[in-house]
């Protein structure tokens, strides 16, 4: 599974091979060009012109005053509280939410793995909640941990019975990851059981018969064996989270500071027409992304290429 | 069909277009059911949920021999109400002809060109002398009128009869807010408010602020740049009374989250107080037994003294200025918010007439006990408008911003949220 330490200086068979792997790739890119085409007519053309919009003064509501102001939006981004708070905020909800997720996700991906039994019947349920709409699942945990109709304050010991947990930052903080981890959790242990099929069966009983532990070949076969599966799930979910919506939306709409940077993007070019400065905040947020795929991709050290098995 | 899109099986290029062509023809039947099929014209309204069923049978009863009225229901919150609104208005749609506008919105969406101008022949019925309060006020944009008021709405104090007594509260005087805190209080009951981040929570910082004299901003046909006042006396007065209120055990627990419809319960749970709008007469849900011991009084006052300055609220039709048939809506809308129509939804659902003198229409006087309703009338003579401004939303936002949740409150909110609403304006902030 390392990557390959070809040196330089081939003999002539290697040289046909990369010769022959040329010819493939420029095929290879004939075929895919059509598509590429039509994502660029698709997508370009929006992300063109919220490039441009984010260049004005702009409200809907006030169309005749539009005014070019250059980069200034992007000045008011980055010199404003706000946006840093949520920044924060989305990063905190990215981290540990994310870091949860991959635990419980491997535990139910090794179940799911392992399982003997009713193999049919516990995927399904393990998958449940991935299959339930995030907005609704969000409705259910609020009405959940309402103060007023849920049922989590009488089921928690410590917990007063009018506890009201969208009342402050922190508890409206735990609500909402709870909601975004129960309802992810199964898209990770998904991938991650895919990633664990890959894992050689063999190398696995070597290891055991060297008189590896459990704990051992856990983290000397099973997940060096499944790096390219866990950058993929890590990456997907990451991204996801760090796009937060629906369940702040949901919950707190905002309040005690629990903002999420999508929901300051919604606000600004949604709730105040602010199609300016929203476009702009937008622009910042597909950059943030685009800077932690690069990031994950690096720190896993995984060639996409070979994740797909094509080295 | 499907026969036909088989027979491409291993042509794909072939069956994307089949399927194309198969999803333009749903697209073309579903349009083709979009029209009326009595061949008279179709007016579309957009109305919120409040007194819905009461809506629909004024647009059957305002649909004539040229138009039928259609009505669609816009979300629960004014504030996702103004979204939909707002972006159906931006993009011209001529899908929607009549729409119930929130009073905070009508100038926002006339400066923008959305609402078509109300003739003369109608503005009587918008602005005439009959109109309460100031409620004509907000239907006028630059000098002309832009829509017509449906009906008109103010919050009054209602209160546990039991807990007032116990208190030894007079209420047919006039209370402050201080009072009826430590009342609720020493009593064991609430007081309840709401104290969501949304607009109901600006409307109540905009009632404290008033009530002590003073107003969040002058000078509001100016726009961004009019002069934001909260930073004062006034302002300081209304901070106080929510920096009392959420360290008081009269405080509900969930006075960050509350609403109109959270606050219902308290009032019958544990008594005290709890300022709503007229709707709890009739729709709070409450038995004949809990109505026994319901009192209503005026709002109270932020400063002892002074006169109280309630929220006032409702709702104005307005007209897409991209119409197709601008005047069939405005017919419309004349006859949806007609004698008739705020009758019928004050008697039905506890919308209070636009009109001062409905009040004293049989059908409101057999529904409402005479004193509620001049209280009703008195409350909606005094009470307090938001600004009338075409950013009110940015200041409502920004206000709704700098003073949630309620326990941050402190003697420096006022002066903190000032700068904040300035900024917003400005576009230097965000919020």
């Amino acid at each position: 599974m390392s990557t390959s330490t070809v040196k330089s200086g081939d003999s002539p068979e290697k040289q046909r091979e990369s010769d022959k792997s040329r010819a493939e790739n420029r095929l290879g890119q004939k075929l895919v060009l059509p598509a590429v085409i039509l994502m660029l007519l698709v997508t370009a053309w929006p992300m063109i012109q919220a490039l441009w919009l984010s260049l004005f003064q702009y409200r809907l509501t006030s169309p005749d005053d539009r005014e070019m102001v250059g980069l200034n939006n992007y000045v008011t981004i980055f010199t404003d509280p706000i946006f840093w708070r949520d920044t924060g905020n989305t990063v905190m909800i990215m981290v540990v939410t994310v870091s949860i997720e991959f635990v419980i996700g491997m535990a139910f991906a090794l179940i799911m793995h392992r399982v003997i039994f009713a193999r049919g019947l516990i995927r399904t349920s393990i998958l449940i909640p991935y299959g339930v709409i995030t907005v609704v699942s969000a409705f259910a945990w609020q009405f959940a941990f309402s103060a007023n109709n849920g049922f989590v304050n009488y089921w928690l010991p410590f917990v007063e019975d009018n506890f009201d947990w969208f009342g402050s930052y922190g508890s409206s903080m735990v609500a909402i990851m709870i909601s975004e981890i129960w309802k992810t959790t199964p898209f990770m242990s998904l991938l991650l059981l895919a990633g664990l099929a890959q894992v050689s069966e063999d190398t696995l009983e070597a290891a055991k018969v060297d008189g590896a532990t459990w704990w051992q070949r856990l983290y000397k076969v099973i997940l060096p064996n499944m790096r390219s599966a866990i950058m993929v799930a890590v990456l997907f979910r990451a991204l996801d989270a760090y796009r937060i919506f629906d369940n702040i939306f949901v919950m707190t709409r905002g309040a005690n500071n629990t903002e999420s940077v999508s929901f300051l993007t919604y606000r600004q070019s949604i709730e105040l027409l602010n199609l300016g400065m929203g476009s702009a905040l937008s622009v910042v947020l597909f950059l943030s992304v685009l800077l932690i795929a690069a990031l994950l991709v690096k720190v896993f050290r995984v060639d996409l290429a070979q994740a797909r098995g094509e080295r | 069909m499907i026969r036909s899109v088989r027979r491409f099986a291993g042509a794909p290029a072939a069956r994307r277009c089949a399927a194309a062509v198969l999803a333009a023809g749903v697209a073309l039947t579903t349009l083709t059911a979009c029209g009326s099929d009595s061949g008279a014209q179709t007016l579309t309204w957009y109305v919120n949920p409040d007194g819905e069923a009461t809506n629909r049978a004024t647009a059957e009863r305002c649909s004539t021999d040229g138009y039928d009225i259609d009505v669609q229901l816009l979300p629960t919150d004014a504030s996702q109400q103004r979204v939909q609104a707002a972006r159906r208005l931006a993009a011209e749609d001529t899908g929607i002809d009549l729409i119930s506008l929130d009073v905070v919105f009508v100038p926002e969406f006339a400066n923008a060109g959305f609402l078509a101008e109300i003739p003369p022949e109608y503005t009587e019925q918008a602005t005439g002398p009959d109109v309460v309060g100031g409620i004509a006020d907000t239907v006028q944009w630059n000098d002309k009128v832009y829509a017509i008021p449906q009906w008109a709405n103010t919050q009054i104090m209602w209160y546990s009869k039991s807990l007032a007594d116990a208190a030894g509260l007079d209420m047919s005087e006039p209370v402050t807010w201080d009072q009826i805190i430590d009342a609720a209080a020493d009593n064991g009951g609430t007081v309840g408010v709401q104290g969501k981040k949304y607009e109901g929570y600006a409307a109540l910082i905009n009632a404290l602020v008033m009530g002590a004299g003073g107003e969040i901003a002058t000078n509001l046909e100016a726009g961004v740049d009019a002069d934001i006042t909260i930073d004062s006396e006034a302002g300081d007065a209304a901070a106080a009374v929510l920096e009392k209120l959420s360290n008081s055990p009269a405080g509900q627990p969930d006075l960050p989250n509350s609403n109109e419809g959270t606050v219902l319960p308290y009032l019958m749970d544990g008594g005290g107080f709890m300022m709503n709008w007229t709707f709890v007469y009739k729709g709070a849900g409450y038995t004949e037994e809990q109505l026994k011991d319901l009192g209503w009084a005026m709002y109270p006052a932020t400063v002892a003294g002074e006169q109280a300055r309630p929220p006032v609220g409702g709702i104005d039709i307005g007209v897409n200025a991209a119409s197709d048939d601008l005047d069939a809506a405005l017919a419309a809308a004349a006859c949806i918010t007609d004698e008739q129509s705020q009758i019928d939804l004050a008697a039905n659902d506890g919308l209070m007439p636009a009109k001062s003198s409905l009040y004293e229409s049989p059908e409101l006087t057999d529904a409402y006990p005479a004193d509620l309703l001049a209280l009703f009338r008195e409350s909606l003579e005094q009470g307090g408008a938001r600004p009338v401004s075409a950013v009110y939303n940015d200041m409502s936002l920004a206000i709704q911003t700098s003073w949630h949740p309620p326990s941050s409150v402190s003697s420096s909110t006022p002066s903190s949220s000032k700068q904040f609403i300035e900024d917003v304006l400005g576009g230097e902030a965000l919020v």
